[in-house]
C-alpha cells in the first residue's frame, strides 16, 4: 500500500516535471518570437483601438519606400480619400507595425480643423513587414490600408551596432 | 536638447489649408535596445504632441517607440483666423518641449 503511494507520487511529480519541462520547451521555442508581436498582440492592439467594427480596405494611402537599407528612419504618408467636411471626415489615423516588438506605432487625431487628411511621418522598423494603417471616419466606420517594405538591416540590430 | 523646428506659412487666405512641419530632436529610446554592457535602456520617447490654434486643439499625435529618432511630422489645418499655433511634445521624462508660431490670415 505504502509502495502504491510513492508509486504515485513518483508518477505525479514526473508528469509535474514532464509538464515544466513542457512548459519550459515552449517558453524556449516562443522566447526569440516574443521580440515581436504575435498576431494576437496585433489583433488585440488594433481591437483596442477601434472596438469591434470590421475595416473596409480601401480609402487609406500609404506611401512607404518598397525597400530601406536601415528601418531606422523610413518615411510614411497616409492619404486618406475624404471630403473633411462636417458631415464626412477623418477622425483618427491609427498606425500599426506588426514586426515591430510592439504593434502600435502611432494614433493622429485630425478631425474637421485638420482640412485634409494626410500626414507624414517617420518609422523605425524592426524588421520587413506590412505597415497598416485604419482611419476612423466621422460616421464610425474604419477604412483600412497597408503597404509591404523591405527592411534590409532592422532598426534594433542598427541601433545596438550604433552603441 | 535643441530648440524643435516648425514651418508654418506666415500668411494664408482664409479657409486655405496648410501644411506645418515639425521636426524636433530627440532620442526616441524604445526600451528595447541595450548598452554596450548588454543592459537594457529604459524607453525614453515623446510620447503626445499637440496642436493648438489660437487655444484650440486643432492635431494631435499619440506616439509609441516605433517612431524614429528626432520625429518628423507634417500634417495640414484651416486657417482660420490670425493668430498664434502652438505645439508642444511631451516626453516619458515629463519634459514639455514648446514652440509658437505667427500666422496672419487675410
Amino acid at each position: 500500500m505504502k509502495c502504491t503511494i510513492t508509486r504515485q507520487t513518483a508518477l505525479l511529480s514526473r508528469r509535474a516535471l514532464l509538464q515544466w519541462l513542457g512548459a519550459a520547451g515552449m517558453l524556449v521555442v516562443l522566447g526569440p518570437a516574443g521580440a515581436w508581436a504575435t498576431p494576437e498582440a496585433v489583433q488585440q492592439a488594433i481591437r483596442q483601438l477601434i472596438g469591434t467594427r470590421e475595416p473596409q480596405p480601401g480609402g487609406v494611402t500609404l506611401r512607404l519606400p518598397k525597400i530601406a537599407e536601415t528601418g531606422n528612419s523610413v518615411p510614411l504618408t497616409v492619404t486618406v480619400d475624404s471630403p473633411m467636411t462636417p458631415e464626412d471626415h477623418v477622425l483618427r489615423i491609427h498606425v500599426f507595425v506588426e514586426g515591430n516588438p510592439e504593434p502600435v506605432a502611432a494614433t493622429y487625431h485630425l478631425g474637421l480643423r485638420a482640412g485634409k487628411a494626410e500626414i507624414s511621418t517617420r518609422l523605425r522598423l524592426a524588421r520587413s513587414q506590412t505597415v497598416l494603417a485604419l482611419a476612423e471616419m466621422r460616421d464610425s466606420s474604419v477604412r483600412s490600408g497597408a503597404a509591404s517594405i523591405v527592411v534590409t538591416l532592422g532598426a534594433c540590430v542598427e541601433e545596438v551596432w550604433g552603441n | 536638447m535643441a530648440e524643435p523646428r516648425v514651418r508654418v506659412p506666415s500668411t494664408a487666405k482664409q479657409g486655405e489649408i496648410i501644411e506645418i512641419k515639425t521636426l524636433i530632436s530627440h532620442p526616441m529610446e524604445t526600451g528595447h535596445s541595450r548598452d554596450v554592457y548588454g543592459r537594457l535602456i529604459p524607453r525614453h520617447i515623446i510620447h503626445t504632441f499637440t496642436c493648438t490654434y489660437n487655444g484650440e486643439e486643432v492635431f494631435r499625435a499619440d506616439w509609441h517607440p516605433a517612431m524614429a529618432a528626432n520625429p518628423y511630422l507634417a500634417f495640414y489645418t484651416v486657417a482660420t483666423e490670425s493668430g498664434r499655433l502652438r505645439f508642444e511634445w511631451i516626453d516619458d521624462k515629463g519634459t514639455v518641449y514648446a514652440t509658437e508660431a505667427e500666422i496672419t490670415v487675410a
